[in-house]
């Protein structure tokens, strides 16, 4: 049976791994290979490294993080932030990535996901859209897309665009709601819903974790097919070994024993 | 020596880096006499059937073709366990090995297509590929065409229907995961790859 995927997220900047709370306030929390080759050993099914302040001058920088820290892991490793062209992907690639995800560039020019895609296979192409919900409750159609690390409006709709990234042959969808992110209260999981009933490639939840019920609501009520978290993990909350220990229990798939 | 034909397609960083984890010193090539003098072949593989074409076109196929029926153990990854069989209707115009007969096709509807994750594993007794390998084990798939269940099957996952997860007829196997991405089983079964005897 096909199990639910649990994606450990690293966010970093300039090499280091940090957690904001909505996108500020970052906090220093480890080095990159170490805690990805931490949370595969303790069982993520899948590790994510987003660059989140993606500079020029720190793209050197980047490759080396993600050259060490493929270097010990064999599990799906994906690598995201300020990848802009098809050479940028490729040179993620050849330091190890299986994936990239790009947000920005592909709602500069949606060109580049079939781009990516023709070289490296549209498995290999995450699209990842920054979600923010409309206020006083509008329905949740009405959710916008933002750029930028979440600090610019798009006029977007994001179910909208879930379609088109789809169409244009993106593998995955990496939907971060910015209004749960860092939060600890839980997932969207009617905008995940609402995604993943629009898209037939697998959507990736992410924002708001806090415990492990969060993420059984997720995947039954927000019909995700894979959830990703940080700060869960890397303060100790929890490992993924008990997370998905007590997903079980709940009656979700899991990849156990891992 | 170990050749990892480079068709071309797709990436072919972690499965070399696997193959290194697992005690190889495995060899990246599109030339079809480092091909011929490999004691061990390995194709790896993601995106499009339609890339199998370039095996045939650099004389690729015809190395594989000679040093397989000579007994060399050849291990197909992904698309490269589709390319043993007949064809896939993905690019039905490129024909594969044909060491299966059967095609390969897209799966049902139903599903959402590609199947990627981690998916378990019904493990037939007296797999060389999978000793020591607990049935049940999870493997990560990423694919949208699938082979279908055949004889020398040895490994049957199931989505929506189910189909070859791994094959192996003597010195030919394939499987239609990544062990390169597949966590401890995955390089377990490199390792038991390694460890047959070379032809």
């Amino acid at each position: 049976m096909l199990t639910r995927r649990i994606i450990a997220c690293l966010d970093v900047n300039a090499g280091r791994v940090v957690k904001g709370v909505q996108f500020v306030d970052l906090v220093d929390a480890g080095d990159p290979s170490e805690l990805a080759a931490r949370h595969a050993a303790a069982g993520a099914d899948e590790i994510v490294l987003l660059d989140i302040t993606a500079t020029h001058e720190n793209r050197g920088t980047l490759i080396d993080t993600v050259r060490r820290t493929a270097l010990r892991l064999f599990v799906p490793f994906t690598v995201g932030g300020g990848i802009r062209t098809a050479e940028d992907a490729a040179a993620v690639f050849d330091a190890g990535a299986d994936k990239v995800s790009i947000n920005s560039a592909a709602l500069a020019r949606p060109e580049l996901i079939g781009e990516i895609g023709a070289k490296f296979g549209a498995q290999a192409v995450i699209v990842a859209i920054d979600a923010r919900r409309a206020k006083d409750g509008a329905p949740v159609e009405h959710a916008e897309v933002y750029v930028a690390g979440g600090r610019k409006p798009t006029g977007r709709r994001v179910v909208e665009w879930a379609r088109e990234a789809e169409q244009r042959g993106a593998g995955e969808i990496l939907l971060t709601s910015m209004d749960s992110d860092g939060t600890r209260a839980g997932f969207d999981c009617e905008l995940t819903a609402a995604v993943s009933a629009a898209v037939q490639i697998p959507v990736i939840a992410s924002g708001g974790a806090g415990n492990a019920h969060h993420f059984t609501q997720v995947f039954r009520e927000g019909q995700a097919d894979a959830a990703l978290a940080a700060s869960i993990f890397h303060f100790g909350i929890a490992d993924v070994r008990a997370l998905k220990e007590e997903l079980r229990r709940d009656g979700i798939p899991v990849r156990l024993p891992c | 020596m170990i050749a990892v034909v480079d068709y071309k397609a797709g990436n072919l960083t972690s499965v070399m880096k696997a193959l290194r984890a697992a005690g190889a010193d495995p060899v990246l090539s599109d030339d079809p006499d480092v091909v011929r003098r490999a004691g061990k072949i390995i194709l790896p593989g993601v995106g499009h059937f339609a890339a199998t074409q370039f095996l045939e076109d650099h004389g690729l196929k015809a190395a594989i073709q000679e040093r397989v029926a000579a007994g060399v153990p050849f291990l197909g990854i992904c698309v490269g366990l589709q390319w043993l069989f007949a064809g896939s209707t993905e690019a039905p115009e490129c024909a594969g090995l044909a060491a299966f007969p059967e095609m390969c096709e897209r799966f049902a509807p139903g599903k959402k297509v590609p199947h990627v994750g981690w998916n378990s594993l019904a493990i037939r007794e007296n797999s060389r590929l999978f000793a020591g390998i607990p049935d049940g084990s999870f493997a990560y798939f990423t694919h949208s065409w699938r082979a279908p269940v055949v004889q020398d099957t040895v490994a049957v996952t199931e989505y929506g229907e189910p189909f070859t997860a791994a094959i192996e007829r003597g010195n030919v196997m394939g499987v239609q995961f990544h062990p390169e991405k597949s966590a401890e089983t995955g390089l377990h079964l490199l390792r038991n790859f390694l460890e047959l005897p070379a032809c």
